[in-house]
Parts: structure tokens; C-alpha cells; sequence
């Protein structure tokens, strides 16, 4: 998962303490030579590879003919292509559906745990973040078998209390046998990253809530749930990214149902079968850099809004 | 270093003798375009004596004992045997390496439907110069065509997969059916009385499977695709005959009569173990596959030809098989020839590949050999079904070509041909939009298309 600027913008808010100017020289020459492995690392891996293929995007190769300069020709293409915008927006319906769900089961679950009312709280929480720590490979065959029409257990109980079978493989229904598998996937994720952001909740705010006479689920609602609120954005933020980006899923459950997952499935996946099933790498590039873009965006969009939201509520309150 | 001596020879008077001699007894073999000509005998003994190693890129399980009795012919060759993913992640790699411009293999295997694929970017070697064409009569015609469909030789046929008809004879006798539907006709009246006496699918079309279709259209003598070598292709795979076959299966799946499962996925297996398909129409390598799917129904199923299109016609398709070439970056292509012969052509090594990795053999002596074809099998009652199959080998229509694009053509076929046979649609009219993509694409891509 990549980094988050919700989390760098919380610590650089520290105030800044003064110092005579040589230390501070030497404290930064100090800084600089630890995010130095980072920065080699960062720049070989992420910097060079993005250059390269925005550069890639700029051409037109054909199988005969070869290459040749395009300018931005391929982003023309993309921005009219059918297939790739209807993977953006099978995603965005992925993410509005799914998303919320995934999420409400994850805050659901940091505050039952939090709570201390549960009991077995400790192996609770490990066995709701356990299905993370499963590959999403291992995770997706798994499913395939759970899903499969014959001979899977839930379409033969199914059969067996008379429902007849269930289509979780149907190019209707796959995208919501995905969400459920990715939902299963990452509950757990998200919600470890809540709870610990509840476990730092300061006890008094809780204390002053209960003189005030405020009952659990009202503790929740008016005390945890704000002050956890950049987490929660940081989780949705994630799940932007993840969701846009979703390729294990698709490229796996091709094998299983190949009638159901066209090759613009995701987005990404587009991108992938563009180029090594069509040869076109050079539109594939230009594909990833508007996917890339886009998340950006829609990132972004995201954050400004929570923000404003935040700062119109500290002026009216 | 290695090639000062070579060049060195090749300028003695000896070698230019040699090498006259030799291309005055291959024929078609003397003009190799920019390369020097016919391999000498020196030269030969020469790289095959010479510390050399080589690497073999092939997903053909246990291939190392075969390259062990090259080595123990051969001991100055090293090979290193790599298997870097079966199919497609195989090309992707072997793509990305010859782009790369090193890390590519000296002898990869390639499909027969994808040598084209390699040959457009020039990154096959045309082994005529090393003498391929000698061995050209030791092959089926029609596996040598899918090889070298023009003057030039792209590989060493290694295994082909000729069809046939697999059936349970126990629920096709409870059907009233004694023996194997001759005519697709008659194909269609035992799908009907084998539905409704035992409930089970005469067989199943695998959905998305492109090379079961492309098998019956080969059969029904369908020419979809043609490619010249350079930048000129024909697509027609919309063709009447074509339409034919897909009005004939639209039939049978509208009546229920068939099945369209996704083939090669757990679901399917259990479908072949448990008798909800009563047979599948399938190549040579599938009577061994099937042994290990459906190990429970042992001595139920038998062999026979496909069902024909005329009455008292033999005619057959091909459904997959490979090849072994030699690439062109390759710094010891001599070598490198001897290699894909050997493991394909020497008799020990392709009578092993047929016994042991059950690949079916392109090659004559094996197919006439009785160690191979009388052997009988219990699970299919004692029948000599290698037998059979060899017979059918020579019934395959020769002169069946490929597109330098496969992997396109395949996924399209997913997109346009899958949907519409899992939907139970009209798989003719599927076939319209599957050729109006791939004119596109191939028009998009440069190429001219007749």
C-alpha cells in the first residue's frame, strides 16, 4: 500500500523548535542521510519506472510498422475508449457499493472490540484480521471453489434446502461475488487501523462523557467516531486506491469464469491484457498514467471535501 | 572466440567442398538469404565438440531425461533446462527477453498456432540451412506444414493432437446407442437419446475454448486464417463452412443438449468424473488426460474418430501440440539445432517422449512403431486407442495456418465467441463480430489484410 498524505500532514504540524544554526545544519544533514536509502529506493523503483513509461505513452508502436511518435494520441484514444471507461465505472460502482459496507463492518467491529464488552475480544480481533493475511491468490481460488455452481458447498446446501442454484460465476453476478470477496479480504485491514486509532482516544473524553450522562452507543457516535476521523479517512483513501486498482481478483477468477470477466474487467487488468494479450504496450502505459491520474484526483477530491466539511464545522460550533 | 575458428574453417578449401556437396543433396536449402549457406559436417562436429552451453526453455514435464541422452551423446553440451510457465506466460516471457535483447533462451517450445507470432518480428531461426529439411519426411505432412509452411523450416515438430471422439460406451448403450456416431448427424440423435434415457450431456463445448472450435472448423476444412510471412494476413472466420459448424452447435446447446461449461477447471473435471458429460470431443492428448481426471470410471470410456460431416468421409482437426525452435539471438545456433532434433527426432528420445510424457508423436517411426500403437488400455476397455488416433492423425487436413497474432485472437474469442456460447446465443452471429474485430486489429497493427 502506498503512503498516505492524511499522515504526513499530521506530523509535519508539529511546532518548530529553535535551535542555534549550526546544530540544526547538522541535525538536517543527519535527516537527509536517513530517508536517504528511501529516496534511492523510491526514485530507481517508483520515479524512473513512471518517467519511462509516460515516455512510453507518447508513441505508437504496430506490429508492422514499428514505432513511432504519437504525442498524445494514445490519451486521445483512451479517453474515447469504451471498454476502459466502463471499467472506471464498474469500479466507481464497486467502490459505492462496497466500500461503504466494508468499511461499516470495520468501524463496527473496532468498536465492539474497543468496547471491552466482547468477550474473547483478543482472539476476535485476530480472526477478523486473519482473511488479510491470506494471499489475495490463495484467497480467490478459495472463493472459486466456494462459489462453483456443482460441486461448491453453498450452491449444494442451497440445493439441498431447495433454492435451486445459486450464479455467483453469472456475468450478472460476479461483480458482487467479488465485492464480497474483497470485503472479506480487507474488513480486517481497515479495522485494525481503526482500533488502534481508538486505543489512543485520551480516557477522559470518555469520563466527561458519562458525567454528561452519555450512554455507549452515544459515546460512539459523538466521541470515538470524530476523533478517529482522519483514520477513517485514511481508510477510505485506501480504498480508493485499492479498489481502482483491483487485479488479483479479476486475472484469477478469469480462469474459473472466463465468460464472466471481460479483459477490461478493472481497469488495471485492462491495462495488463492490453499489453501482453494485444501487444500494445505503449497504449497500456497511456492507460496507466489516466488510471493513475485519476485515482490522484479522485483522491484528492476526497480529502478537500472531508476537510472543508471539518473546517466549516469548527466555525459554526 | 568461438567464431574466429569457424570462419577460419569456412574459408578452407575442405569445408567449401563439403559444403557444396551438402547443398547439392538438400534441396530448397541452398539460398538462406544473408547467412553463409548449408552448415558444413566440419562444422557441425565442430560446435558439437565444443564446451557449449545452452539454455531450453519448455514446459514439458521431465523433459531432462531427453536432454540427458543428448548430453550423453554430446558431453561437451551443457543444457539448462528451464521451465518459466506453461503457455502464455511462457511467450510473455520469451517476448519480453528477445525485446530485451538478452536472457532469451537458445531452444524454446512454441505452439504451432504461435510460431507465426515469432516469426514476424524475425526472432525465429529458418533452420534450413542446418539441414532441417533432411527430416522433413520423417513427419506426419501436416505437422511439417504447421512448421514450415513456406520454403523456410521455424522448428522441430515435437507432439500434435489430432481429434477424436471420447465416449462412455456404458450410458451411450443404456441410450440405445451401440456405435459411435459415424456423422454429426447422427451425433445430434444420440445427444437426444442419451439426454433423455440417462440425464448426462453427450459432451460439452468448453465456452471459452478457441481451440476446440478452431479443431471442428479445421475438420470441416475452414481456412480462417492465412499468413504470408510479411505483412499480409487473411481472416475469415465467418466463412459459410464456419457458419456451418457454429449453426450445428447452436443447435444442440439450444436444445440442452449440450453443455457449455468453462473447460479445465475443477467444476469440469468433476463433470467428466461424475457422468454429467458422456463423452468429450477432444485430441490425442486427452485419453491420457482423462485417465487421471476421471480415474473412478475406468473401463467405461472408449475411442473412436470424430463424427464426420459427410457419410463415409475421414477427415480430422488438430487441437494443440508444439514445437521446439531455435532462436535467433542464439550464440550457438548449430548447437542449438542439434538440440531441437534430438529431443524430437532422435528414436529413443521421441519414443520416450510418447511412453513416458504421453505427448502424441508427429513422428512416423513412432506412429509405426507397435511398441506405441498395440498398446492396450484398460481404461478404455483394451482398446489400442494409440492405434486409433495414429490413424487419425493421417486424416488431418494439411495446409491449416495461423495468424502472427494468437494471443489477440484467443481473448477475443473469449469477449465475442465465450459469452455468446455460455449465454446459449447464436454462436454465428458471434462469429461476425469476432472477424470484424480481428480485421480491425490487424488493420490497426499495419498489416493488409485480403
Amino acid at each position: 500500500m502506498s503512503h498516505s498524505p492524511a499522515l504526513s500532514a499530521e506530523r509535519s504540524s508539529a511546532p518548530p523548535h529553535r535551535h542555534s544554526s549550526t546544530s540544526r545544519r547538522k541535525q538536517n544533514i543527519a535527516a537527509y542521510l536517513f530517508v536517504l536509502p528511501f529516496f534511492v529506493v523510491f526514485i530507481a523503483m517508483l520515479i524512473v519506472p513512471l518517467v519511462y513509461s509516460g515516455y512510453l505513452s507518447l508513441f505508437e508502436s504496430k506490429l508492422i510498422g514499428g514505432e513511432v511518435f504519437a504525442g498524445l494520441a494514445n490519451y486521445v484514444r483512451a479517453l474515447q475508449d469504451s471498454a476502459f471507461l466502463a471499467s472506471i465505472g464498474r469500479m466507481g460502482l464497486f467502490f459505492i457499493v462496497q466500500v461503504p459496507i466494508m468499511l461499516g463492518l470495520a468501524l463496527f467491529f473496532a468498536l465492539a472490540l474497543d468496547s471491552g464488552r466482547a468477550r474473547g475480544a483478543r482472539g476476535a480481533r485476530l480472526l477478523i484480521f486473519m482473511p488479510y493475511a491470506v494471499p489475495a491468490v490463495v484467497a480467490t481460488l478459495m472463493w472459486g471453489y466456494l462459489y462453483g455452481p456443482d460441486f461448491g458447498p453453498i450452491a449444494q446446501i442451497a440445493r439441498a434446502v431447495g433454492l435451486g442454484t445459486p450464479e455467483f460465476l453469472s456475468p450478472e453476478n460476479i461483480l458482487g461475488s467479488m465485492m464480497n470477496i474483497v470485503t472479506w479480504e480487507f474488513v480486517g485491514y481497515n479495522m485494525i487501523i481503526l482500533y488502534a486509532a481508538l486505543r489512543s482516544i485520551p480516557g477522559e473524553l470518555y469520563e466527561a462523557a458519562e458525567i454528561d450522562g452519555a450512554g455507549q452507543f452515544r459515546i460512539a457516535w459523538s466521541v470515538k467516531i470524530p476523533a478517529i476521523r482522519p483514520a477513517i479517512l485514511l481508510t477510505v483513501i485506501f480504498s480508493i486506491i485499492g479498489t481502482f486498482q483491483l487485479f488479483a481478483e479479476p486475472s484469477l477468477l478469469n480462469t474459473i469464469a472466463p465468460d464472466a470477466i471481460t479483459n477490461s474487467f478493472t481497469p488495471n487488468y485492462y491495462a495488463y491484457n492490453l499489453a501482453f494479450i494485444n501487444q500494445e504496450l505503449n497504449y497500456a502505459a497511456a492507460i496507466a498514467f489516466l488510471l493513475g491520474i485519476f485515482i490522484a484526483i479522485v483522491s484528492y477530491i476526497v480529502q478537500l471535501s472531508t476537510q472543508q466539511r471539518e473546517r466549516r464545522e469548527r466555525t459554526t460550533s | 572466440m568461438r567464431k574466429a575458428p569457424r570462419t577460419a574453417l569456412a574459408l578452407g578449401s575442405g569445408a567449401v567442398a563439403a559444403a557444396l556437396i551438402l547443398s547439392g543433396c538438400t534441396p530448397g536449402g541452398g539460398d538462406a538469404g544473408e547467412d553463409a549457406g548449408p552448415i558444413t559436417e566440419e562444422q557441425r562436429e565442430e560446435a558439437l565438440n565444443t564446451e557449449t552451453e545452452l539454455t531450453f526453455w519448455t514446459w514439458v514435464p521431465d523433459i531432462e531425461n531427453e536432454v540427458a541422452l543428448f548430453e550423453e551423446k554430446y558431453p561437451a553440451i551443457d543444457v539448462k533446462v528451464e521451465n518459466v510457465g506453461q503457455g502464455l506466460p511462457h511467450y510473455q516471457k520469451l517476448r519480453s527477453a528477445i525485446e530485451a535483447g538478452e536472457g532469451a533462451p537458445d531452444v524454446a517450445q512454441v505452439e504451432y498456432q504461435y510460431i507465426p507470432s515469432f516469426v514476424l518480428p524475425e526472432s525465429l531461426l529458418d533452420l534450413t540451412p542446418y539441414g532441417a529439411e533432411d527430416i522433413a519426411g520423417d513427419y506426419v505432412d501436416w505437422a511439417w506444414d504447421q512448421v514450415s509452411p513456406a520454403d523456410e523450416v521455424w522448428a522441430v515438430p515435437q507432439d500434435v493432437g489430432p481429434m477424436g471422439n471420447l465416449y462412455r460406451e456404458d450410458l451411450l448403450t443404456q441410450a440405445g446407442i451401440t456405435e459411435p456416431p459415424a456423422t454429426w448427424e447422427e451425433y445430434a440423435t444420440a445427444a437426444k437419446a442419451v439426454k433423455d434415457s440417462t440425464g448426462s450431456y453427450i459432451s460439452n463445448l468448453g465456452a471459452t475454448q478457441a481451440g476446440q472450435m478452431i479443431g471442428f472448423m479445421w475438420q470441416r476444412g475452414v481456412k480462417p486464417f492465412s499468413y504470408d510471412g510479411q505483412d499480409t494476413v487473411s481472416i475469415n472466420v465467418n466463412s459459410d463452412e464456419a457458419k456451418e459448424v457454429a449453426d450445428y452447435w447452436t443447435g444442440l446447446i439450444q436444445q440442452d443438449l449440450v453443455s457449455t461449461d468453462v473447460d479445465f477447471n475443477d467444476q469440469w473435471y468433476q463433470g467428466l468424473a461424475t457422468g454429467k458429460y458422456a463423452g468429450w470431443l477432444t485430441a490425442a492428448w486427452g485419453p491420457i488426460f482423462l485417465q487421471g481426471t476421471a480415474e473412478g470410471t475406468s473401463g467405461l470410456w472408449r475411442a473412436a474418430p470424430l463424427p464426420q460431416w459427410e457419410e463415409g468421409e475421414q477427415v480430422a482437426g488438430n487441437w494443440g501440440g508444439s514445437a521446439d525452435a531455435v532462436l535467433a539471438s542464439s550464440e550457438n545456433p548449430i548447437a542449438a539445432y542439434e538440440l531441437a532434433k534430438f529431443i524430437n527426432n532422435d528414436e529413443e528420445s521421441a519414443m520416450m517422449l510418447a511412453t513416458e510424457q504421453f505427448l502424441f508423436p508427429p513422428q512416423l517411426s513412432v506412429l509405426e512403431d507397435p511398441a506405441f500403437v498395440d498398446q492396450a488400455s484398460e481404461f478404455y476397455g483394451g482398446q489400442e486407442v494409440n492405434k486409433l488416433f495414429s490413424v487419425i492423425s493421417e486424416t488431418v487436413d494439411t495446409d491449416f495456418q495461423w495468424l502472427p497474432f494468437m494471443d489477440y485472437v484467443y481473448s477475443t474469442y473469449e469477449e465475442t465467441m465465450g459469452t455468446v456460447i455460455a449465454d446459449k446465443g447464436d454462436i454465428s452471429a458471434a462469429l461476425d463480430t469476432w472477424q470484424d474485430q480481428l480485421v480491425s486489429y490487424a488493420e490497426d497493427q499495419g498489416f493488409t489484410v485480403e
